[in-house]
Order: structure tokens, then C-alpha cells, then sequence
């Protein structure tokens, strides 16, 4: 082997000779999509997951099959911060379009693995090289030219493994666990293991600024996707009626949702306990839901924005006529296409009035994957009870990517239907109801299905004015008594709504307000405040609308609230101004809209600057001055 | 012109075999202009599903928006229905029907709702073969905007206002067949004989049947010029066949000569008898009926009858293979798997 191959440790790195940083550092790899890195990086993540150290992983991708740059970064973190963050510690460059901006946009000191052709080390003096001939190790492993590019992926895994101190007995099970013990494809994949580590040792200097090390924060942990989550929700939730449109970032949640009902849905005569459809647009996808819901099913559907658009009709359908159904909006960028395969939290006033004329909704929003899994059922039980559609609000960054978490609970509530009107009770009514009366004032009427059979049980559905008997009426004061008691339905689903989780720290002045996915810098952002600046932060999870009491009156025990969230506008700081009426002047915006997830460093950096300065109302983070942009143009 | 249905058995009884009398299955009064086809239509519903002993309470009533879709309030008033929107009639039926499908389902629908805005989702319901009964009130106009074209409009057929239209006609039935429905029939308002045995035929067919009913406008489209309206109608009526219908509950012999009749056996024991008039025609023959659709087309005739039947064909829910019980009514038992395949879900995951 020749020595011109081996790295060029460029620097005498102070740090070389300091105690390394374990369990704490960021790795990015830059691939071409549908090069098989997926896999790859997978088996990267869980071997460091198995170390028992907290770690994520985070899939930057393209719309696109194959061809073009997708990078996936690992955050290991000792601490538990499994947010974004922007710095990376250790790249490994295998993509030739992006080499150059993967290289430049390194801090000084960090560590980059590539492959030989690349020839990054001619780009920059101030970072640690180690160059790989990945083609020509591959080639030592397979003559067929399919295998040799996927195999290339896990050698760089081999690489890394031995540069951070990953124990190869880690991989293996990861790699076992990847190709679900199909031995076929798991002793080449070792062997590739065995080449990158092999190649390593022998030929790349040792590097003591990053480590690796056992320790046990893992344990008995879970790793799992968002979609995946609510899909195992949904299961245990009861679901019978699934229908769905593929669009990204959603489809997985519905093809998780076929997976598993396959396998734990179908009873001991062989026969489905459910009916899953691929409708032709969302429209229909949303129709059915609805029908099924009005026919007394446990529905759902999960789209993204551009679905959301195309439900508006029937949203405001399900919610003037009063039909259960459960819609999930695994929100990505817009407007329009936007950047489908990247994360925003944009979808906020869409969905909190979707369709025509005056309409409110009940979302639901989970910051995590045991909340998809928990919001599932609760959404498909809101639904119900309130006989409305009711939204879930995920996004891309927790739909599709990896979570740890602690398994989750199994339920053992019983499922809440509603109110629903049997023949029976129609029999002790003497016929006697109506199916818009509001008999309890909370604004929730009785209903019945179609099919039961009683004579009096039927009445006629319409998207068209009606009174309380579902007759046909375009009175002025019966339209007026309608909306006002959709109204009220409204104002008592703030009594059954998910609560907002708080976290007071005692004294603080000022508040944090976030919800989805910003959770994590949120939490990493009040300890770099607290730890760094020693500016202490409450902090307010929203987890629903409507709004509950809790939120003005969180407001109204802070100077200032800072609401972050991952849009332009500020879409639902807007709404709790709307809310707050003349505390609305304490609400301050912090936006992070990239299509990337937030980071808490950014989030940090604008608290304070905007507790210097009390005039900034808002701040748009996110992109540092100077940094260039990796997102490459398809042609 | 001859009969358009065979004359088979005794006169429907006083009550049917449910006890119930032709009044259990009125609706609501009509708010449609007098001498309405969708009023005739709303009647022979009433006959058909009185005379077929299907209970109202086991129906569900299913419509778009317009004229047509407002009848479903007319009808079966002891059923539910459901007015959807615009042309997604189909996809709020397919939802109902599977969480439940025990029910028996009926849409209305029209020529604006189903051919124009609907026709992705009438081609897809088709496609998947639903089993409902989808009536398209066809006449060529939309009534409820006043009179605007719709797109089963005829070549060269003219407005109230002169306007000619000059695109060609979307014939339901052709498209039907096309996309291989197990069940395609033509009727007119004008001739309730033959729609109820086509609607009891339809009552008796698992799987989607189509029903495109030629059902004239007399506000709108019932003018000289107008091809859609009951004169020309009643002119350029043309028969594929004569029908009859023997419900299976119903063992009656019916004697003919060879090669005069032909007999459609349904999966529930029913039989639809088919005399034949001037040419043989078989309804198991795709590409028969589209010959003699495009013809009819061609000749400015309205076609009418028995124009595609394939009653093997599997159905939704049999394809989708789902329990015998409703999907709705079912609880926890059912569909929360038990603690050990959370269990088991949870240690993959590790």
C-alpha cells in the first residue's frame, strides 16, 4: 500500500495534547442519494446508540431518487442534547459535487474523512485530514459493481468507527439488527466493517480530540421515527378506516401503518379488522375519512401541505356538519412544492382555520415520538367526541427522522366514542331527538349511524344551512345559532385538549413559547442561558389548539415571552397575540425558517441579543453571515 | 317501439315481504320544478327498494351537489344520507360504506357533478368497484346555476339561448365499461318500467352499478333543439333488449323460445332475463356494448337497457378482505392488539 494514500495530519493541534471531548461531537457525512448511505449511516448511529450514548440522527435529503447530494448528520451527546446543531466535528466527504462547500463549511479543528479522488486536503490548512481510497478498498471486497458502492458506504462506518473508538462487536449487532439477521447480507457488510477498521489502524494517525465511551444513558431505549410512532399509535388507538395519498414526508407513516396492521390487524379467521386505501389525491383521501367517520369508524389520513390545500373543502365540511376524522400534517417547506424534503413548522394558520368561511379546528402537536404514539388515540377519541375533524401536526424533522426514546406505554384506557345514539336509547326517547340539539350546553350534539334501525334514527347530513333537526334552512337566526354553537363546541374542547407542559424555574422574567420540534433547541438553548449567561428562561410547551387558560396566564407572569417557532411569519406567535388581547405587546418572535431543524445556539444568541434590546420585536436565525449554501440545483 | 321490460310474476302486493307499504319509503316533499325527470327518478327508487323489501334503515343515501343531489331528501326519508360536495360524492360513499358494509348504499348524482368536477373520483370508485348504486341524472345542462352546458352535453344541441354546443359528448357509459364496472345500465326518467328492473337488477349486484339516467331539465333543456329533453327522448329511444328481473326470493319459471332470451345469473341467487329485439346483444361483451354506445352516439339514438354485466367481479370489500362485522362497531377486543405485541414492537426498536 502506498504511503501517498495515508492522511496528512496537517496541524499541530493544541488540542492533539488535551484530554478529548467524549461523547459530545457531531458527525456529517455527504453522500450521493441512492448510493445505499442509508443503511450505512443507520448502522453508524445505532453502534453509537448500543455504547449507550445518546445520540439522532438527522437525514438531509433531496427530492430526488438517485443522483444527488443527501447528507445525514449524528449528534452523540452525553447530555441528551439530541437537537440540531449547525457545528460539525467530524465530516466524511464521499460526494464530488459538494466536497468543496462540505470542506469550506467546517469549523477550524474538526476532522474530515474523504474519499481519495476528492482530494480535500488541497482545500484548506486548519483541518484534520484523512484520506481514504475507499473505490480501491471496495474493489478488494466485491468484483460486482452494485455490492462494491453499497459496501463502499460501510467501510467508511469501519473508518470512523476506529478514528472515534466505536467497538466493532457494537456494529455488528447494528448490522444484524439492519439487515434483520439475514446472514446474506450481513457478512459482507461486516467484512466491509473489518476493511474501513483494518485500513484505519494501519494506515491513518490516531486522533485524541473526540472519543467515543461506554456509558449506559441507552438503556432499554427505543429508536424510532415519528411516522412509525403515530402508526403504532393509530394501531393501539383502534383505527379501522386508513386512507392516505403519498407525499413526502408523510407516506411512511401510512406504509408503517400497513406494515404493522398486517401483522397485528388481522384476526384468527384471517380476515382485516381494518380497511386501508391509496386514494387518488388527497381530496378523496379525505372524503373517505370523512364518510367513514360519519358511518361511525375510527378514521385517519396523513398528508403533508400541499394535501392540506386540497382538504380545505371537505375540512370545513367535516366541521359544519359535524363528522369525526383524523387528519395528519406532517408539515414541510412551503409555499407550494417549497423544499419538500425539508423541515418547517408552516402549516400553523392553515390548518387552524382551514377551509371557507368562519372554521376553527382542534390540533394536536407533539414535540416527540412517544407523544406521536400518544396523540394518535387521543386524536382519533377528540374526533369523536367532538364529531370534527381534528388535525395532528407533525414535521418532516420528527416524521422521518430517528428518536430515541423510552418504549412506549401501552394503553389501557377504553376508546371514547361519543356521543352516539343506539336503537335502544332511541327506544327511550320515544323517537324523540335531534341531531343538532345541543341537550347537554356544551355545544356537543347526539348522532346516530347510518344503519341503525330504528325509524326515527335517520336524518339527512348537508354541507347546506341547518337546524337543529338537520333540516334543510337558510334562516338567518338558525344560521347565527349554528356557528355560534360550533363555537361553543370549541370553547369546551379546551377542557379535553392535551395541557401545555410547563416548566417554571422560579424567578425568571422572561418565557420561552414553543411547541413540534423546536422543543429541542429550547431545552439545549436554556441550558447554554442558564450555564453560560446565567439567564434563567421558563419555558411553555404548547401542545394543542385551542389555546388553553394556561397560556395568558404564563404571559401574564412574564416581562417578555419568546415564541420560537420554524416560519416566517410567525404564525403562531400571531395567533397567541390574537389571544391575549393587550399582553399581546410582551411577545417577541424568534424565527427560524431554513429548512433545516432549529438549532439552540441560534435561539441562545437572539434571546440575548433581544434582552439587550427591548425594541426587537423580531428575530429571523439561522443562517450565519458567510455561510454558503449546500443545497445544489438539479440541473 | 316495443315493451322495454318483460311482464314476469303477479302485480307488486299492498306490503312487501317486510310488512311495509310503499309510504315507509317516501321522503321528503320535492323542491324540484314541476315535472322534474329527477322526481320520476326519486320515485322509481321508491318502487324499486319497496318492491325488493330492502329495509330503509339499512340504507345510506349518498349525493354530490346540484339538482340531482338534492333528491336523496326525497326519497327513503327513513334512511341517513349525506349531501357531500361538489363531485366527491363517491369518496364520501366509499368511506361509509367501508365502516360499514352491511349498508346499502345509493348515490345521486348529475351530469355537472359526475362528468366535469367528479370524474377523477367517479373513475376511481368505478375502478375499485364499490358496491353502490351510482345514478347519474343525466340531462345535459347544470339546472341548479341555470342552464350552463354540461359536459355530457350532445354535439350540436342548443341552448334556451341559442347557444350551440360544439364539443362532444362524455358518455358515462362508454367510460364505464371501459374502466371494466361489473354493472352499466341507460334508462330515462320517462320509462319507470324498465328503471325499476334496472334498479332492482342494481339493488341485487354486489359490486358498483352504474345507472345513467337521461332525466330532462324542463326548465332548462326541455326545448325544441334540446336532445335531452322528453320529446327527442321519446323519439330516439332505443332498446337493447327487453328486461326482467326475478329477485331470488321469487322461484318463478319463465318458459321461451332457444336463443330468444338470455339470463344473467347474480351471485345472490337473482336472475335478470333479457329478450332479445332486433340484433343479439350479449352484456358480457366490453366491446360490444362500446360498439354499439359510440354507434348510438354516431345516430343521435339514446341507447338504453342492460349495456354491460359482469356480476363475478370482486367487490371492494371483498378484496379488501375485512371482517363480516362492520368495521365501526368494532371495539377494543378487536382492534388493541394485546400488551405483549407493544412489547414485541418495543424490543425491534432497541
Amino acid at each position: 500500500m502506498s504511503d501517498t494514500l495515508t492522511a496528512t495530519a496537517v496541524l499541530d493541534e493544541p488540542a492533539a495534547a488535551a484530554a478529548p471531548i467524549v461523547n459530545d461531537l457531531t458527525i456529517h457525512v455527504a453522500t450521493v442519494n441512492g448510493s445505499g448511505s442509508q443503511s450505512s449511516n443507520n448502522v453508524l448511529m445505532r453502534s453509537i446508540f448500543q455504547m449507550g450514548v445518546p445520540v439522532s440522527g438527522k437525514n438531509m435529503f433531496p427530492s430526488n431518487i438517485a443522483g444527488l447530494p443527501t447528507w445525514f448528520t449524528i449528534r452523540a451527546n452525553k447530555d441528551g442534547w439530541i437537537g440540531r446543531k449547525k457545528e460539525v466535528d467530524l465530516m466524511v466527504c464521499m460526494n464530488t459535487q459538494t466536497a468543496r462547500e462540505d470542506v469550506e463549511a467546517l469549523q477550524p479543528g474538526s476532522l474530515c474523512i474523504y474519499d481519495a479522488p476528492l482530494n480535500c486536503k488541497s482545500m484548506r490548512a486548519d483541518v484534520t485530514f484523512y484520506e481514504v481510497p475507499f473505490t480501491k478498498l471496495a474493489g478488494e471486497l466485491t468484483q460486482d459493481s452494485r455490492l462494491r458502492k453499497l459496501l463502499t458506504n460501510m467501510i467508511y462506518v469501519g473508518i470512523v468507527a476506529e478514528l472515534i473508538g466505536i467497538e466493532r462487536d457494537e456494529i455488528v449487532a447494528a448490522i444484524t439488527k439492519q439487515f434483520k439477521g439475514k446472514q446474506k447480507a450481513i457478512d459482507p457488510n461486516v467484512q466491509a466493517i473489518d476493511k474501513g477498521l483494518a485500513f484505519a489502524r494501519a494506515n491513518l494517525p490516531q486522533q485524541n480530540k473526540w472519543r467515543i465511551e461506554r456509558m449506559n444513558a441507552t438503556k432499554g431505549k427505543i429508536i424510532i421515527d415519528g411516522n412509525a410512532a403515530a402508526a403504532i399509535g393509530a394501531m393501539f388507538g383502534g383505527v379501522t378506516v386508513v386512507t392516505w395519498y403519498p407525499i413526502t414526508p408523510s407516506s411512511s407513516l401510512c406504509e408503517s401503518l400497513i406494515d404493522y396492521m398486517k401483522q397485528y390487524r388481522i384476526n384468527d379467521e384471517g380476515k382485516a379488522t381494518f380497511a386501508i386505501v391509496q386514494a387518488e389525491d388527497e381530496i378523496a383521501a379525505v372524503g373517505m375519512v370523512l364518510g367513514a367517520g360519519w358511518a361511525g369508524a375510527r378514521s385517519m389520513t396523513a398528508t403533508s401541505g400541499p394535501g392540506i390545500s386540497l382538504m380545505a373543502e371537505f375540512a370545513g365540511l367535516g366541521y359544519f356538519a359535524e363528522i369525526p376524522g383524523v387528519i395528519w400534517d406532517i408539515e414541510r417547506v412551503g409555499p407550494s412544492t417549497g423544499l419538500p424534503t425539508r423541515t418547517a413548522q408552516g402549516d400553523i394558520f392553515e390548518v387552524a382555520t382551514l377551509s371557507h368561511g368562519d372554521t376553527q379546528h382542534i390540533a394536536l402537536i407533539p414535540h416527540s415520538v412517544s407523544e406521536c404514539f400518544d396523540f394518535a388515540s387521543e386524536a382519533l377519541d377528540l374526533a369523536e367526541m367532538f364529531q370534527t375533524p381534528v388535525f395532528v401536526l407533525s414535521d418532516l424533522d420528527l416524521g422521518m427522522n430517528n428518536w430515541m426514546s423510552d418504549p412506549f406505554t401501552y394503553p389501557t384506557k377504553p376508546y371514547r366514542r361519543g356521543k352516539v345514539l343506539s336503537k335502544e336509547q332511541l327506544e327511550e326517547l320515544g323517537g324523540k331527538w335531534g341531531r343538532y340539539l345541543d341537550v347537554d350546553d356544551d355545544g356537543i350534539p347526539f348522532r346516530t349511524l347510518p344503519g341503525t334501525d330504528h325509524p326515527f334514527a335517520s336524518y339527512f347530513t348537508r354541507g347546506s344551512g341547518h337546524d337543529d333537526h338537520a333540516r334543510y334552512s337558510e334562516k338567518p337566526e338558525v344560521y347565527k345559532a349554528t356557528v355560534d354553537r360550533l363555537a361553543k363546541k370549541y370553547e369546551t374542547a379546551k377542557r379535553f385538549v392535551p395541557k401545555p407542559v410547563i416548566d417554571r424555574r422560579g424567578g425568571a422574567s422572561i418565557g420561552f413559547i414553543a411547541y413540534g420540534t423546536t422543543h429541542y433547541p429550547i431545552e439545549e438553548s436554556r441550558h447554554q442561558l442558564r450555564g453560560e449567561h446565567g439567564v434563567e428562561v421558563d419555558y411553555f410547551r404548547l401542545r394543542a389548539l385551542p389555546f388553553t387558560e394556561e397560556l395568558a396566564q404564563f404571559v401574564a407572569e412574564h416581562e417578555r415571552v419568546y415564541v420560537v417557532e420554524q416560519n416566517r411569519d410567525g404564525q403562531m406567535a400571531d395567533l397567541i397575540r390574537l389571544e391575549l388581547g393587550e399582553a399581546q405587546r410582551k411577545v417577541r418572535k424568534i424565527l427560524h425558517y431554513t429548512g433545516l431543524p432549529c438549532d439552540a445556539r441560534s435561539v441562545t444568541n437572539a434571546v440575548l441579543q433581544m434582552e439587550e434590546d427591548h425594541e426587537l420585536n423580531v428575530l429571523r436565525v439561522g443562517i450565519d453571515p458567510g455561510v454558503h449554501s449546500q443545497v445544489v440545483t438539479e440541473d | 317501439m316495443a315493451d322495454s321490460t318483460l311482464k314476469i310474476g303477479p302485480e307488486a302486493p299492498k306490503e312487501n315481504r317486510l310488512g311495509m307499504k310503499a309510504l315507509d319509503y317516501q321522503g321528503g316533499k320535492t323542491t324540484l320544478c314541476a315535472g322534474c325527470g329527477h322526481d320520476a327518478v326519486s320515485n322509481q327508487i321508491v318502487r324499486a327498494f319497496y318492491e325488493m323489501s330492502v329495509k330503509p334503515e339499512n340504507v345510506a343515501k349518498f349525493s354530490g351537489i346540484g339538482c340531482s343531489s338534492k333528491t336523496p331528501a326525497y326519497f327513503l326519508g327513513r334512511a341517513h344520507g349525506f349531501n357531500a360536495v361538489h363531485g366527491r360524492m363517491p369518496a364520501i360513499a366509499t368511506g361509509a360504506i367501508l365502516a360499514n358494509h352491511k349498508l346499502v348504499g345509493i348515490g345521486v348524482s348529475g351530469d355537472g357533478d359526475t362528468a366535469s368536477i367528479g370524474l377523477g373520483q367517479f373513475m376511481h370508485m368505478v375502478r375499485r368497484n364499490i358496491p353502490l348504486i351510482y345514478i347519474i341524472e343525466n340531462n345535459g345542462v347544470y339546472g341548479l346555476t341555470k342552464g350552463q352546458f354540461s359536459a355530457t352535453a350532445d354535439e350540436g344541441s342548443k341552448l334556451k339561448t341559442g347557444v350551440i354546443n360544439d364539443l362532444p359528448p362524455m358518455d358515462l357509459c362508454a367510460l364505464a365499461v371501459e374502466l371494466g364496472c361489473g354493472f352499466v345500465a341507460r334508462g330515462f326518467a320517462g320509462d319507470p318500467k324498465q328503471m325499476i328492473a334496472i334498479l332492482k337488477a342494481a339493488i341485487a349486484h354486489d359490486g358498483l352499478a352504474v345507472i345513467d339516467v337521461i332525466s330532462p331539465c324542463v326548465t332548462f333543456n326541455n326545448h325544441e333543439g334540446s336532445t335531452k329533453g322528453y320529446t327527442y327522448s321519446k323519439e330516439h329511444d332505443e332498446l337493447l333488449h327487453q328486461i326482467g328481473f326475478v329477485p331470488a326470493y321469487e322461484q318463478i319459471e319463465v318458459s321461451y323460445e332457444p336463443g330468444e332470451m338470455r339470463e344473467v345469473d347474480l351471485p345472490d341467487g337473482s336472475r335478470i332475463l333479457l329478450r332479445k329485439l332486433e340484433e343479439d346483444y350479449d352484456p358480457g361483451d366490453a366491446l360490444q356494448a362500446l360498439n354499439r354506445l359510440h354507434k348510438s352516439v354516431t345516430e343521435g339514438s339514446m341507447l338504453t337497457g342492460l349495456v354491460y354485466l359482469r356480476p363475478e367481479k370482486k367487490s371492494f370489500i371483498s378484496l379488501l378482505n375485512v371482517i363480516d362485522r362492520p368495521l365501526w362497531s368494532l371495539g377494543e377486543a378487536e382492534t388493541r392488539p394485546p400488551q405483549e405485541a407493544l412489547d414485541k414492537i418495543m424490543r425491534e426498536l432497541m
